[in-house]
């Protein structure tokens, strides 16, 4: 695949990237989109059960999708070895989700069916992602609520103790299973436990506070990784015959997100530089309702559920610049600019539109708050019709939250909110088996790009991360096994030891700078030139501006970092460093993907692609694909694999909220 | 405001460790704690020192890596919030603030405020689960659950694992952990096969690591930024009860 074939012919980034060959096969069956997976696992070849213990896998990271393809794969009798970077699996980010799981269970008998959940994907995601592999996720949620629920997982229920539901931004029927606002909390936890389940059996092997440094390919096949152990900084290497990614998304190349402080990108990118394409890096989402930054010194944003958005209502100042207390501001003073400008959804319209409009609001000097980035959400009219004691029903648990981190009470001033990174939605390119570039690395969760498009919907990554662990790896995982095992790799093999030294090297050469910067200075100097020209609004002229500056930045990092102490032994200077340096080249790669894209959808808006009210607009005629990038080499263009879309089942059509 | 710090630090776990004075000067009341402390440390490694170690990643109160114990409480002063959560309002212009790590004999010291809390993952290990594999489950819907039960199991499963319990423990139990579970799972009829030997396999791991026995002190649920019941611990009490009068085995 690495033929490189002609010169790119869009007219913007040329000379940027260079046009490599369309990916022609997905592998997935060529059935009707309702046989497909059917098809497909029948087809799927089996493993001996008496011949799985012989047969080795690697999985790294424990959230939804690492966590339970570990757990499902050690029940099956595999072995198996899990890593995560946090002190124990549990905590894995995955932890920190909200608000729901969608399953197309059609309790409320509101016309729910697998088709329409597929349907309300493929839309939502504003015709970017592959039908086959939603069409699966949509079947395959309701097996995940089955087997959560037999896990003990608590979900909300009704007094007759059947399981509640509620609704979700982008669709029209209640199909978001939820536990209180800790669902992921929850599932996680479920899987985790079913983890240390294997664990107990034996045929888990855990390995906490242990990050992959780098992938280990023998003979073009991914057959190991290279991991640091945090605890006394060791370098080890674990063979396998098969390596599974479900390390999660890349948000944190921001700085400031709502992911975990040591989210990262390192797995994913290790695996790119190795032969893995990465593809749509430029699809981020943004959600609108996060508490905004307070000062310089802020390490990370929180989110506020979506939910809010039913009753609260946003508005600015008419005034620019006017800094009155919101409450001595009229009535007839104020702006509440989603209401006014899309009548029909109003405060509930999705993600992308809901932050674009705040920015453009705070663009026009219109924002509130110390630094002019912020909007009110104001539930004074929710107090007032439905009682105080309602709103804290509903609420009650969000507003203390918010008054824990800002001081304020929601009660008596309206909350003050901006948007914020939470989700990737691009990721390491899989075909319809999970399988990477690479034979023999699979890559689940949000670590993949697979099934949200060019958008997310809400309550739709814990039904993806559960359906790639729990179902989909388990199958696909033992169809590539069914040739294992393998050749032994030798630990002295030449390419084992390549991979070690190239580790060793870069922390030698991380911890030998001795510059006058921290690598937070760094991150938070890349991340905002990355949420300036990169974030909810992107330009040519921007883009091309954050190109030039990235090599340079990422020269000064390597050249200037200071990290105090050594490799040898607990250092978390050092880990940030290795993974900010990874950020610096995701990022490039990111600018080149949002550059080339001459079209808004989704996540994604070009300044330059827009409707003559200022929508999004998507251009289906030249952009109908993803595109899948492959590392060429250090200082080398990358180089630009289409896979085309295809849409058979869903037809495209412009969205509006108006 | 204008801050003394008196901090743990042990540079490894075979150190001795001791309390040491940093003085921040430009300390802003929205900070969080841990940005505080990114402020110092931020400082430190400008002048080559070695920065505070402290675990912590989601900063939203959920994923339990982050615990310190503040001027003696575990998390600090503020009921039902993690340290992440903790802003620096809540002290005032020239206090003294001392931090020190968890301490029990179960969670050893890895560095500075940094400890080893695999000891948990152990207790899970030895029973904390329903064994369900993949793929085997009933339609959801085929087994109602009463909502009291299902509020209650939510309210014990909240528990995030951050070990504050042990830490305000005299006795350095994780009575109110291994409850927590044990009532989590115990409550709902998927977890009633294994209700009485999980009770019996998890205390049995929890006394055979270095955590102390439970006097019903009280201190573990003060200090909880989840809230989980004391109520737990006598449902723990009961299901072990009731296992040794069955003749419940545990494995």
């Amino acid at each position: 695949m690495s033929e490189l074939q002609q010169e790119p012919t869009a007219v913007q980034g040329e000379g940027r990237y260079v046009l490599g060959d369309p990916i022609g096969d997905t592998r997935a069956p060529d059935s009707p989109i309702a046989d497909r997976w059917s098809d497909r696992k029948f087809s799927a070849r089996l493993v001996n059960p008496a011949n799985r213990r012989k047969m080795s896998v690697i999985v790294v990271g424990t959230g939804l999708a690492g966590a339970a393809a570990a757990a499902t794969l050690g029940e099956a009798g595999y072995n198996v070895k899990s890593f995560c970077y946090q002190d124990s699996p549990r905590r894995a980010h995955s932890i920190a989700a909200q608000g729901g799981i969608n399953a197309a269970k059609n309790y409320r008998y509101d016309g729910d069916s697998i088709h329409r959940l597929f349907y309300d994907t493929v839309k939502g995601g504003d015709f970017r992602s592959r039908e086959s592999n939603v069409h699966r996720l949509a079947e395959v949620s309701l097996n995940i609520i089955d087997q959560c629920v037999a896990q003990g997982v608590p979900f909300a229920r009704e007094y007759s103790g059947l399981l509640d539901t509620r609704s979700f931004g982008g669709t029209q029927v209640s199909r978001t299973f939820y536990a209180r606002g800790q669902t992921g909390q929850q599932l996680l936890l479920g899987a985790y436990q079913a983890l240390e389940r294997q664990v107990h059996a034996g045929t888990v092997e855990v390995h906490p506070r242990t990050e992959m440094l780098d992938l280990i390919v023998v003979d073009g096949k991914a057959r190991g990784i290279v991991t640091r152990n945090l605890f006394t900084g060791q370098l080890d290497t674990h063979l396998a015959d098969v390596v599974i990614l479900c390390s999660g998304g890349y948000g944190n190349v921001y700085y400031l997100s709502t992911n975990a402080k040591g989210s990262n990108v390192t797995a994913a990118w290790r695996a790119h530089k190795r032969g893995a394409l990465f593809a749509n890096p430029c699809y981020t989402q943004i959600h609108p309702t996060c508490i905004p930054v307070s000062g310089e010194y802020q390490s990370k944003l929180t989110l506020m559920s979506e939910s809010l958005r039913n009753d609260g209502r946003v508005w600015v100042p008419k005034e620019c610049g006017d800094d009155r207390d919101p409450n001595d501001i009229p009535e007839d003073e104020r702006d509440y600019y989603l209401e006014r400008q899309y009548p029909a959804f109003g405060n509930l319209v999705p993600r992308d539109i809901a932050s674009r409009a705040a920015k453009n609001m705070c663009d026009a000097e219109h924002g509130v708050g110390p630094s002019g980035l912020g909007v009110y959400l104001d539930f004074k009219d929710a107090i007032e019709r439905l009682g105080r004691s309602a709103v804290e029903a509903k609420y009650g648990n969000l507003f203390e939250m918010y008054e824990r981190i800002t001081g304020d009470d929601p009660y008596e001033t309206p909350m003050r909110i901006y948007p914020a990174i939470h989700y990737t939605m691009g990721g390491l390119w899989v075909d319809y088996d999970l399988r990477s570039t690479i034979p023999g690395l699979f890559v689940g969760g949000e670590a993949n790009f697979s099934d949200h498009g060019a958008n997310r919907l809400g309550a739709s990554a814990l039904m993806q991360g559960l359906s790639d662990g729990y179902f989909v790896l388990p199958t696909t995982v033992a169809d590539y096994l069914a040739d294992a095992p393998f050749d032994e790799v030798p630990q002295d093999h030449p390419a084992v030891q390549e991979a070690v030294d190239a580790t060793r090297a870069r922390i030698d050469k991380l911890l030998s700078a001795n510059g006058h910067r921290t690598v937070d200075s760094f991150h938070r100097e890349l991340g905002q030139l990355v949420w300036d020209q990169c974030g909810m609004a992107r330009s040519k002229e921007g883009l091309e501006k954050a190109l030039d500056r990235i090599p340079s930045l990422r020269e000064e990092f390597w050249r200037d970092v200071k990290i105090v102490g050594t490799g040898d032994g607990f250092n978390q200077s050092l880990e940030k460093a290795g993974r900010v340096a990874d950020f610096m080249e995701l990022a490039e790669l990111m600018c080149i993907d949002a550059l080339h894209r001459e079209e808004s959808c989704g996540g994604h808006f070009r300044v330059e692609s827009q409707t003559e009210d200022g929508e999004a607009q998507r251009d289906d005629e030249n952009f109908s694909y993803v595109a899948a990038w492959e590392y060429a080499g250090d200082n080398q263009r990358p180089v630009l694999h289409k896979e085309d879309l295809e849409f058979s089942y869903v037809h495209p059509t412009q969205r509006s909220y108006k | 405001m204008k801050l003394t710090l008196r901090i743990w630090r042990q540079a490894s776990p075979e150190a001795k460790g001791k309390m040491q004075s940093y003085v921040l000067d430009d300390v802003e009341p929205d900070m969080s704690f841990l940005e505080m402390l990114d402020v110092l440390n931020e400082k430190l490694v400008i002048d080559g020192k070695d920065p505070v170690s402290f675990d912590h990643d989601c900063r939203e109160g959920i994923c339990g890596s982050c615990g310190m114990v503040i001027n003696g409480n575990a998390h600090g002063p503020q009921q039902y919030t993690t340290t992440c959560q903790l802003h620096m309002r809540h002290f005032d212009d020239g206090d003294t603030i001392d931090i020190e790590p968890w301490r029990a004999r179960a969670f050893p010291v890895v560095k500075d405020l940094v400890v080893d809390r695999s000891a948990f993952d152990e207790i899970i290990k030895s029973g904390g689960y329903i064994s369900v594999n993949t793929g085997s489950a009933p339609e959801a819907h085929a087994i109602p659950v009463d909502k009291v039960s299902a509020d209650d199991a939510f309210d014990a499963a909240t528990c995030i694992g951050c070990g504050a319990c042990v830490a305000a423990c005299p006795n350095g139990s994780s009575m109110l952990f291994t409850a927590a579970k044990v009532t989590h799972l115990g409550l709902l009829p998927q977890g009633q096969p294994e209700r009485q030997t999980r009770a019996i396999n998890m205390l049995a791991k929890q006394d055979e690591l270095d955590f102390g026995g439970c006097t019903n002190v009280g201190a573990c649920h003060e200090v909880c930024p989840k809230g989980i019941p004391l109520a737990s611990i006598a449902q723990l009490n009961h299901d072990v009860l009731g296992a040794t009068l069955t003749g419940a085995r545990s494995d």
